[in-house]
Protein backbone atom coordinates (compact mmCIF):
# COMPACT_ATOMS: atom_id res chain seq x y z
CA UNK A 1 0.00 0.00 0.00
CA UNK A 2 1.27 3.44 -0.85
CA UNK A 3 1.69 6.17 1.75
CA UNK A 4 -0.76 9.09 1.47
CA UNK A 5 0.78 12.38 0.44
CA UNK A 6 1.68 14.79 3.23
CA UNK A 7 -0.71 17.72 3.47
CA UNK A 8 0.03 20.50 5.95
CA UNK A 9 -2.61 21.22 8.63
CA UNK A 10 -2.88 24.81 7.35
CA UNK A 11 -3.81 23.51 3.94
CA UNK A 12 -6.34 21.03 5.33
CA UNK A 13 -8.11 23.76 7.33
CA UNK A 14 -8.05 26.16 4.42
CA UNK A 15 -9.52 23.56 2.08
CA UNK A 16 -12.28 22.73 4.54
CA UNK A 17 -13.09 26.39 5.10
CA UNK A 18 -13.22 27.02 1.34
CA UNK A 19 -15.45 24.01 0.89
CA UNK A 20 -17.85 25.16 3.62
CA UNK A 21 -17.89 28.77 2.41
CA UNK A 22 -18.67 27.68 -1.14
CA UNK A 23 -21.57 25.56 0.05
CA UNK A 24 -22.97 28.41 2.13
CA UNK A 25 -22.53 31.02 -0.61
CA UNK A 26 -24.64 28.93 -2.99
CA UNK A 27 -27.73 29.44 -0.79
CA UNK A 28 -29.84 32.52 -0.23
CA UNK A 29 -29.13 34.91 2.64
CA UNK A 30 -31.00 35.70 5.83
CA UNK A 31 -31.10 38.73 8.11
CA UNK A 32 -32.22 39.37 11.68
CA UNK A 33 -32.63 42.76 13.30
CA UNK A 34 -33.92 44.21 16.52
CA UNK A 35 -37.09 46.30 16.27
CA UNK A 36 -39.14 48.13 18.88
CA UNK A 37 -41.04 45.04 20.11
CA UNK A 38 -38.40 42.34 19.71
CA UNK A 39 -36.45 40.69 16.90
CA UNK A 40 -37.54 40.13 13.31
CA UNK A 41 -35.99 37.43 11.14
CA UNK A 42 -36.29 37.56 7.35
CA UNK A 43 -34.98 34.91 4.96
CA UNK A 44 -35.03 34.70 1.22
CA UNK A 45 -36.85 31.40 0.75
CA UNK A 46 -39.15 30.38 -2.07
CA UNK A 47 -40.35 27.25 -0.30
CA UNK A 48 -43.46 27.47 1.83
CA UNK A 49 -42.77 24.23 3.64
CA UNK A 50 -39.02 23.89 4.17
CA UNK A 51 -38.24 26.49 6.79
CA UNK A 52 -35.05 28.36 7.50
CA UNK A 53 -36.45 30.13 10.57
CA UNK A 54 -38.10 28.36 13.48
CA UNK A 55 -38.97 28.34 17.15
CA UNK A 56 -36.66 26.77 19.72
CA UNK A 57 -38.23 27.86 23.00
CA UNK A 58 -40.38 30.53 24.63
CA UNK A 59 -38.02 33.41 23.88
CA UNK A 60 -35.54 31.73 21.54
CA UNK A 61 -35.58 31.48 17.77
CA UNK A 62 -33.32 29.68 15.30
CA UNK A 63 -32.29 30.51 11.76
CA UNK A 64 -29.97 28.68 9.42
CA UNK A 65 -28.56 29.04 5.93
CA UNK A 66 -26.63 26.59 3.81
CA UNK A 67 -27.38 22.91 3.51
CA UNK A 68 -30.96 22.26 4.66
CA UNK A 69 -30.53 18.79 6.16
CA UNK A 70 -27.54 19.96 8.17
CA UNK A 71 -29.04 23.05 9.76
CA UNK A 72 -32.34 21.26 10.28
CA UNK A 73 -30.68 18.57 12.36
CA UNK A 74 -29.02 21.36 14.37
CA UNK A 75 -32.45 22.92 14.84
CA UNK A 76 -33.90 19.63 16.10
CA UNK A 77 -30.97 19.31 18.48
CA UNK A 78 -31.76 22.79 19.81
CA UNK A 79 -35.46 22.11 20.38
CA UNK A 80 -34.66 18.84 22.18
CA UNK A 81 -31.93 20.37 24.26
CA UNK A 82 -34.14 23.28 25.31
CA UNK A 83 -37.23 21.17 26.08
CA UNK A 84 -35.31 18.66 28.20
CA UNK A 85 -33.55 21.44 30.08
CA UNK A 86 -36.83 23.27 30.71
CA UNK A 87 -38.37 20.00 31.97
CA UNK A 88 -35.49 19.15 34.29
CA UNK A 89 -34.90 22.67 35.63
CA UNK A 90 -37.33 25.48 34.86
CA UNK A 91 -38.48 27.38 31.79
CA UNK A 92 -36.44 30.33 33.07
CA UNK A 93 -33.23 28.31 32.91
CA UNK A 94 -33.33 27.86 29.14
CA UNK A 95 -31.24 30.57 27.52
CA UNK A 96 -29.72 31.31 24.13
CA UNK A 97 -26.16 31.76 25.35
CA UNK A 98 -25.63 28.21 26.53
CA UNK A 99 -27.35 26.80 23.45
CA UNK A 100 -25.15 28.94 21.21
CA UNK A 101 -22.10 27.57 23.03
CA UNK A 102 -23.27 24.00 22.43
CA UNK A 103 -23.76 24.75 18.75
CA UNK A 104 -20.29 26.28 18.58
CA UNK A 105 -18.87 23.09 20.10
CA UNK A 106 -20.69 20.85 17.62
CA UNK A 107 -19.69 22.92 14.60
CA UNK A 108 -16.10 23.31 15.84
CA UNK A 109 -15.73 19.58 16.54
CA UNK A 110 -17.16 18.65 13.16
CA UNK A 111 -14.92 21.16 11.41
CA UNK A 112 -11.69 19.85 12.91
CA UNK A 113 -12.42 16.13 13.26
CA UNK A 114 -14.69 15.09 10.42
CA UNK A 115 -13.93 14.62 6.74
CA UNK A 116 -16.47 17.21 5.73
CA UNK A 117 -17.36 20.40 7.64
CA UNK A 118 -21.02 21.38 8.06
CA UNK A 119 -21.97 23.77 5.27
CA UNK A 120 -24.10 25.98 7.46
CA UNK A 121 -24.19 29.26 9.30
CA UNK A 122 -26.73 29.57 12.07
CA UNK A 123 -28.25 32.22 14.28
CA UNK A 124 -29.65 31.81 17.78
CA UNK A 125 -31.77 34.80 18.78
CA UNK A 126 -33.25 35.48 22.19
CA UNK A 127 -35.74 38.23 22.84
CA UNK A 128 -35.25 39.82 26.26
CA UNK A 129 -37.74 41.61 28.49
CA UNK A 130 -36.33 44.90 27.18
CA UNK A 131 -34.35 45.86 24.06
CA UNK A 132 -31.11 45.97 26.05
CA UNK A 133 -31.31 42.27 26.85
CA UNK A 134 -32.05 41.02 23.32
CA UNK A 135 -29.32 38.68 22.08
CA UNK A 136 -28.14 37.57 18.64
CA UNK A 137 -25.56 34.78 18.45
CA UNK A 138 -24.11 34.10 15.01
CA UNK A 139 -22.28 30.79 14.67
CA UNK A 140 -20.06 30.03 11.67
CA UNK A 141 -19.33 26.69 9.96
CA UNK A 142 -16.06 26.33 11.94
CA UNK A 143 -17.61 27.00 15.34
CA UNK A 144 -16.69 30.68 15.56
CA UNK A 145 -19.26 32.31 17.81
CA UNK A 146 -20.06 35.99 17.45
CA UNK A 147 -22.32 37.98 19.76
CA UNK A 148 -23.84 40.47 17.34
CA UNK A 149 -25.23 43.89 18.20
CA UNK A 150 -28.61 44.82 16.81
CA UNK A 151 -28.41 43.12 13.43
CA UNK A 152 -27.01 39.99 11.87
CA UNK A 153 -26.61 38.78 8.29
CA UNK A 154 -26.04 35.14 7.35
CA UNK A 155 -25.20 33.48 4.07
CA UNK A 156 -23.90 34.43 0.66
CA UNK A 157 -23.14 38.07 -0.14
CA UNK A 158 -23.33 38.99 3.55
CA UNK A 159 -21.09 42.04 3.26
CA UNK A 160 -23.14 43.83 0.63
CA UNK A 161 -26.38 43.01 2.45
CA UNK A 162 -24.91 44.21 5.75
CA UNK A 163 -23.92 47.51 4.20
CA UNK A 164 -27.40 48.04 2.73
CA UNK A 165 -29.08 47.05 6.01
CA UNK A 166 -26.88 49.33 8.12
CA UNK A 167 -28.03 52.32 6.05
CA UNK A 168 -31.72 51.79 6.72
CA UNK A 169 -31.98 49.99 10.03
CA UNK A 170 -33.04 51.81 13.20
CA UNK A 171 -33.26 50.03 16.53
CA UNK A 172 -36.69 51.39 17.41
CA UNK A 173 -38.38 50.85 14.02
CA UNK A 174 -41.88 49.40 14.10
CA UNK A 175 -42.45 45.94 12.58
CA UNK A 176 -43.51 47.28 9.20
CA UNK A 177 -40.41 49.45 8.80
CA UNK A 178 -38.16 46.65 10.04
CA UNK A 179 -39.58 44.09 7.57
CA UNK A 180 -39.33 46.58 4.69
CA UNK A 181 -35.75 47.38 5.61
CA UNK A 182 -34.75 43.72 5.78
CA UNK A 183 -36.42 42.79 2.49
CA UNK A 184 -34.87 45.79 0.72
CA UNK A 185 -31.41 44.85 2.06
CA UNK A 186 -31.85 41.24 0.93
CA UNK A 187 -33.07 42.12 -2.56
CA UNK A 188 -30.56 44.87 -3.36
CA UNK A 189 -30.93 47.51 -6.04
CA UNK A 190 -31.45 45.23 -9.06
CA UNK A 191 -34.49 43.17 -8.09
CA UNK A 192 -37.56 43.19 -5.86
CA UNK A 193 -38.53 40.40 -3.51
CA UNK A 194 -42.19 39.78 -2.73
CA UNK A 195 -43.95 37.95 0.07
CA UNK A 196 -43.70 34.70 -1.95
CA UNK A 197 -39.90 34.85 -2.00
CA UNK A 198 -39.47 35.54 1.70
CA UNK A 199 -39.97 33.82 5.02
CA UNK A 200 -40.61 36.17 7.92
CA UNK A 201 -40.98 35.50 11.64
CA UNK A 202 -40.75 37.55 14.82
CA UNK A 203 -39.78 37.01 18.40
CA UNK A 204 -42.14 39.52 19.90
CA UNK A 205 -42.28 40.69 23.50
CA UNK A 206 -46.07 41.12 23.24
CA UNK A 207 -46.86 37.59 22.04
CA UNK A 208 -47.38 35.95 25.45
CA UNK A 209 -45.23 33.09 26.76
CA UNK A 210 -44.23 31.82 23.32
CA UNK A 211 -42.73 34.88 21.67
CA UNK A 212 -42.19 33.24 18.27
CA UNK A 213 -44.72 33.99 15.53
CA UNK A 214 -44.61 33.43 11.77
CA UNK A 215 -45.97 36.16 9.54
CA UNK A 216 -48.07 34.81 6.67
CA UNK A 217 -47.79 36.02 3.07
CA UNK A 218 -50.84 38.27 3.43
CA UNK A 219 -49.32 40.11 6.38
CA UNK A 220 -45.93 40.39 4.70
CA UNK A 221 -47.35 41.71 1.41
CA UNK A 222 -49.32 44.22 3.49
CA UNK A 223 -46.03 45.49 4.94
CA UNK A 224 -44.28 45.55 1.57
CA UNK A 225 -47.09 47.33 -0.30
CA UNK B 1 -27.25 14.95 18.40
CA UNK B 2 -28.87 11.64 17.52
CA UNK B 3 -27.99 9.53 14.51
CA UNK B 4 -30.71 8.20 12.21
CA UNK B 5 -30.66 4.87 14.13
CA UNK B 6 -31.41 6.19 17.60
CA UNK B 7 -33.37 9.33 16.75
CA UNK B 8 -36.33 9.65 19.18
CA UNK B 9 -38.52 11.35 16.54
CA UNK B 10 -41.02 14.02 17.53
CA UNK B 11 -42.03 12.43 20.83
CA UNK B 12 -40.90 14.19 23.99
CA UNK B 13 -41.42 11.08 26.13
CA UNK B 14 -39.19 8.99 23.83
CA UNK B 15 -36.62 11.77 24.00
CA UNK B 16 -36.69 11.75 27.82
CA UNK B 17 -36.18 7.97 27.81
CA UNK B 18 -33.38 8.30 25.27
CA UNK B 19 -31.51 10.68 27.59
CA UNK B 20 -32.16 8.46 30.61
CA UNK B 21 -35.12 10.14 32.31
CA UNK B 22 -38.15 7.94 33.03
CA UNK B 23 -41.06 10.36 33.49
CA UNK B 24 -43.41 8.01 35.36
CA UNK B 25 -41.14 5.79 37.38
CA UNK B 26 -42.63 4.74 40.71
CA UNK B 27 -39.48 3.12 42.10
CA UNK B 28 -39.22 -0.34 43.67
CA UNK B 29 -39.63 0.75 47.28
CA UNK B 30 -43.29 1.65 46.87
CA UNK B 31 -45.57 -1.32 47.29
CA UNK B 32 -48.51 -2.40 49.41
CA UNK B 33 -48.97 0.74 51.46
CA UNK B 34 -50.60 3.70 49.74
CA UNK B 35 -49.10 6.97 50.91
CA UNK B 36 -51.53 9.72 51.87
CA UNK B 37 -51.35 12.16 48.98
CA UNK B 38 -53.52 15.09 47.94
CA UNK B 39 -56.46 14.16 45.72
CA UNK B 40 -58.18 16.34 43.22
CA UNK B 41 -61.94 16.07 42.76
CA UNK B 42 -64.72 17.29 40.43
CA UNK B 43 -63.88 18.16 36.84
CA UNK B 44 -66.21 18.23 33.84
CA UNK B 45 -66.56 19.15 30.18
CA UNK B 46 -69.54 19.66 27.87
CA UNK B 47 -70.05 20.50 24.24
CA UNK B 48 -71.76 23.71 23.20
CA UNK B 49 -72.59 25.59 20.03
CA UNK B 50 -69.11 27.01 19.40
CA UNK B 51 -66.93 24.31 20.94
CA UNK B 52 -66.57 23.01 24.47
CA UNK B 53 -66.79 24.31 28.03
CA UNK B 54 -64.52 22.80 30.69
CA UNK B 55 -64.62 23.34 34.44
CA UNK B 56 -62.89 22.13 37.58
CA UNK B 57 -63.22 22.94 41.27
CA UNK B 58 -60.22 24.17 43.27
CA UNK B 59 -60.15 21.89 46.30
CA UNK B 60 -57.52 19.20 46.92
CA UNK B 61 -58.00 16.86 49.86
CA UNK B 62 -55.66 14.56 51.76
CA UNK B 63 -57.77 12.01 53.63
CA UNK B 64 -60.42 14.15 55.30
CA UNK B 65 -58.29 17.28 55.36
CA UNK B 66 -58.42 20.08 52.81
CA UNK B 67 -54.82 20.30 51.62
CA UNK B 68 -55.22 23.03 49.03
CA UNK B 69 -57.99 25.53 48.30
CA UNK B 70 -56.75 27.00 45.05
CA UNK B 71 -55.38 24.15 43.04
CA UNK B 72 -55.82 24.49 39.29
CA UNK B 73 -56.96 21.11 38.00
CA UNK B 74 -57.96 22.47 34.63
CA UNK B 75 -55.21 23.85 32.42
CA UNK B 76 -54.75 24.53 28.71
CA UNK B 77 -52.90 21.67 26.98
CA UNK B 78 -52.17 23.97 24.05
CA UNK B 79 -54.09 26.75 22.27
CA UNK B 80 -57.01 24.57 21.17
CA UNK B 81 -57.36 22.01 23.93
CA UNK B 82 -57.55 21.69 27.68
CA UNK B 83 -56.94 18.92 30.17
CA UNK B 84 -58.57 18.50 33.57
CA UNK B 85 -57.48 15.95 36.15
CA UNK B 86 -58.96 14.04 39.01
CA UNK B 87 -57.04 11.54 41.12
CA UNK B 88 -53.65 11.85 42.80
CA UNK B 89 -52.47 15.44 42.51
CA UNK B 90 -48.71 14.82 42.38
CA UNK B 91 -48.58 12.34 39.47
CA UNK B 92 -51.40 14.27 37.77
CA UNK B 93 -49.48 17.55 37.79
CA UNK B 94 -46.44 15.81 36.41
CA UNK B 95 -48.53 14.13 33.73
CA UNK B 96 -50.02 17.46 32.68
CA UNK B 97 -46.55 18.97 32.48
CA UNK B 98 -45.27 16.13 30.29
CA UNK B 99 -48.43 16.25 28.18
CA UNK B 100 -48.18 20.00 27.54
CA UNK B 101 -44.51 19.60 26.67
CA UNK B 102 -45.28 16.67 24.40
CA UNK B 103 -47.71 18.76 22.34
CA UNK B 104 -45.40 21.76 22.17
CA UNK B 105 -42.37 19.60 21.39
CA UNK B 106 -44.12 17.89 18.50
CA UNK B 107 -45.37 21.20 17.17
CA UNK B 108 -41.88 22.67 17.18
CA UNK B 109 -40.13 19.64 15.69
CA UNK B 110 -42.70 18.87 13.01
CA UNK B 111 -43.77 22.43 12.34
CA UNK B 112 -47.48 21.70 12.84
CA UNK B 113 -49.74 20.84 15.77
CA UNK B 114 -50.97 17.27 16.38
CA UNK B 115 -54.61 16.65 15.41
CA UNK B 116 -57.10 16.74 18.29
CA UNK B 117 -57.58 12.99 18.15
CA UNK B 118 -53.80 12.56 18.13
CA UNK B 119 -53.56 14.62 21.29
CA UNK B 120 -56.19 12.46 23.03
CA UNK B 121 -54.22 9.41 21.94
CA UNK B 122 -51.02 10.84 23.38
CA UNK B 123 -52.70 11.50 26.71
CA UNK B 124 -54.03 7.95 26.78
CA UNK B 125 -50.48 6.64 26.39
CA UNK B 126 -49.33 8.78 29.32
CA UNK B 127 -52.19 7.47 31.49
CA UNK B 128 -51.23 3.91 30.56
CA UNK B 129 -47.59 4.60 31.43
CA UNK B 130 -48.84 5.60 34.88
CA UNK B 131 -50.63 2.24 35.37
CA UNK B 132 -48.11 0.80 37.88
CA UNK B 133 -48.64 3.87 40.06
CA UNK B 134 -52.41 3.59 39.60
CA UNK B 135 -52.22 0.00 40.91
CA UNK B 136 -50.73 1.43 44.08
CA UNK B 137 -53.48 3.96 44.53
CA UNK B 138 -51.83 6.87 42.70
CA UNK B 139 -54.17 6.85 39.73
CA UNK B 140 -54.79 9.81 37.45
CA UNK B 141 -58.14 10.16 35.64
CA UNK B 142 -58.08 13.04 33.18
CA UNK B 143 -60.68 14.60 30.91
CA UNK B 144 -59.46 15.97 27.63
CA UNK B 145 -61.45 18.36 25.43
CA UNK B 146 -60.76 20.77 22.64
CA UNK B 147 -61.77 22.32 19.39
CA UNK B 148 -61.15 20.11 16.37
CA UNK B 149 -59.97 22.48 13.65
CA UNK B 150 -60.34 19.81 10.94
CA UNK B 151 -63.95 18.92 11.77
CA UNK B 152 -64.85 22.38 13.12
CA UNK B 153 -66.48 21.10 16.28
CA UNK B 154 -65.79 20.65 19.97
CA UNK B 155 -64.89 17.11 21.11
CA UNK B 156 -64.28 15.54 24.50
CA UNK B 157 -62.80 12.39 25.98
CA UNK B 158 -62.46 10.72 29.35
CA UNK B 159 -59.96 8.05 30.37
CA UNK B 160 -59.80 5.14 32.77
CA UNK B 161 -56.73 4.17 34.80
CA UNK B 162 -55.46 1.77 32.14
CA UNK B 163 -55.34 4.44 29.46
CA UNK B 164 -58.72 3.47 28.00
CA UNK B 165 -59.88 6.41 25.94
CA UNK B 166 -63.60 7.08 25.51
CA UNK B 167 -64.96 9.82 23.35
CA UNK B 168 -68.18 11.23 24.78
CA UNK B 169 -70.93 12.70 22.66
CA UNK B 170 -72.24 15.50 24.91
CA UNK B 171 -70.68 15.84 28.33
CA UNK B 172 -68.57 14.10 30.95
CA UNK B 173 -67.73 14.60 34.63
CA UNK B 174 -65.33 12.68 36.84
CA UNK B 175 -63.87 12.75 40.34
CA UNK B 176 -65.57 12.20 43.68
CA UNK B 177 -68.32 14.73 42.85
CA UNK B 178 -68.58 13.48 39.28
CA UNK B 179 -71.79 11.53 39.86
CA UNK B 180 -73.73 14.56 41.03
CA UNK B 181 -72.19 16.79 38.39
CA UNK B 182 -73.08 14.28 35.65
CA UNK B 183 -76.71 14.26 36.74
CA UNK B 184 -76.94 18.06 36.66
CA UNK B 185 -75.31 18.11 33.21
CA UNK B 186 -77.62 15.35 31.97
CA UNK B 187 -80.75 17.20 33.09
CA UNK B 188 -79.62 20.60 31.84
CA UNK B 189 -77.90 19.63 28.58
CA UNK B 190 -79.34 20.56 25.18
CA UNK B 191 -77.56 20.04 21.86
CA UNK B 192 -75.83 23.14 20.46
CA UNK B 193 -76.31 25.22 23.61
CA UNK B 194 -75.15 28.82 23.42
CA UNK B 195 -71.76 29.23 25.14
CA UNK B 196 -73.06 31.44 27.96
CA UNK B 197 -75.74 28.90 28.91
CA UNK B 198 -73.19 26.10 28.82
CA UNK B 199 -70.88 28.07 31.15
CA UNK B 200 -73.76 28.58 33.60
CA UNK B 201 -74.64 24.87 33.42
CA UNK B 202 -71.02 23.92 34.13
CA UNK B 203 -71.00 26.26 37.15
CA UNK B 204 -74.29 24.80 38.39
CA UNK B 205 -72.93 21.26 38.13
CA UNK B 206 -69.91 22.22 40.23
CA UNK B 207 -72.09 24.11 42.69
CA UNK B 208 -74.37 21.12 43.26
CA UNK B 209 -71.43 18.69 43.43
CA UNK B 210 -69.80 20.86 46.11
CA UNK B 211 -73.10 20.90 48.01
CA UNK B 212 -73.10 17.11 48.31
CA UNK B 213 -69.47 15.99 48.07
CA UNK B 214 -67.14 17.04 50.89
CA UNK B 215 -64.08 16.72 48.68
CA UNK B 216 -65.37 19.21 46.10
CA UNK B 217 -65.00 22.93 46.67
CA UNK B 218 -67.65 25.36 45.41
CA UNK B 219 -67.25 29.11 45.02
CA UNK B 220 -65.40 30.53 48.04
CA UNK B 221 -66.62 34.16 48.26
CA UNK B 222 -64.83 34.75 51.54
CA UNK B 223 -61.41 34.17 49.95
CA UNK B 224 -62.46 35.16 46.44
CA UNK B 225 -61.64 31.72 45.01
CA UNK B 226 -63.80 30.53 42.12
CA UNK B 227 -63.63 27.32 40.07
CA UNK B 228 -61.61 27.33 36.86
CA UNK B 229 -63.98 27.55 33.90
CA UNK B 230 -62.79 27.88 30.31
CA UNK B 231 -64.26 27.82 26.83
CA UNK B 232 -62.41 26.41 23.83
CA UNK B 233 -63.67 27.55 20.44
CA UNK B 234 -62.20 28.28 17.01
CA UNK B 235 -60.56 31.30 18.67
CA UNK B 236 -58.78 29.04 21.14
CA UNK B 237 -58.69 28.64 24.91
CA UNK B 238 -60.30 31.37 27.00
CA UNK B 239 -60.44 31.19 30.79
CA UNK B 240 -63.43 32.92 32.34
CA UNK B 241 -62.57 35.61 34.88
CA UNK B 242 -63.77 35.49 38.49
CA UNK B 243 -65.86 38.61 37.80
CA UNK B 244 -67.67 36.68 35.08
CA UNK B 245 -68.27 33.64 37.32
CA UNK B 246 -69.20 35.37 40.62
CA UNK B 247 -72.71 36.56 39.54
CA UNK B 248 -73.56 33.04 38.30
CA UNK B 249 -72.75 31.47 41.68
CA UNK B 250 -74.54 34.33 43.46
CA UNK B 251 -77.56 33.49 41.28
CA UNK B 252 -77.62 29.85 42.46
CA UNK B 253 -77.45 30.99 46.05
CA UNK B 254 -80.32 33.44 45.61
CA UNK B 255 -82.43 30.67 44.04
CA UNK B 256 -81.64 28.32 46.91
CA UNK B 257 -82.41 30.97 49.52
CA UNK B 258 -85.82 31.62 47.92
CA UNK B 259 -86.63 27.90 48.01
CA UNK B 260 -85.58 27.55 51.66
CA UNK B 261 -87.54 30.63 52.75
CA UNK B 262 -90.57 29.43 50.75
CA UNK B 263 -90.40 26.11 52.61
CA UNK B 264 -90.25 27.80 56.01
CA UNK B 265 -93.40 29.92 55.59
Amino acid sequence: MSQPFYVSPEQVMKDRADYARKGIARGRALVAVQYADGIVLVAENTSNTLRKISEIYDRIGFAGVGKYNEFDSLRRFGVRNADVKGYQYSRDDVEARSLANEYAQILGQTFTHEMKPLEVEILVAEVGFSQDTDQLFHIMYDGTLVDEQGMSVLGGDAEAISARLAERWRRDDDLRAAVRGCVAALSGPDRTLGADDTEVAVLSRSNGRRCFRRLDDVEVSGFLA
Amino acid sequence: MFGPQNDPGSSFVSLLRQVGIEPFSVGDGVSGVTPLTPHATTVLALRCEDGVVMAGDRRATMGNRISNREMEKLVPADRFSGVAISGSAGPAMDMIKVFQLQLEHFEKLDGRAISLEGKANQLSQLVRANLPAAMQGLGVYPIFAGYDLLRETGRLWDFDGTGGRYEERDFVATGSGGGVASTILKVGFRPAMPVEEAVTLACRALHEAADVDAATGGADELRGIYPVVATITRDGWLRRSDDDLAPRFEGFRTEQRAILEGGAS
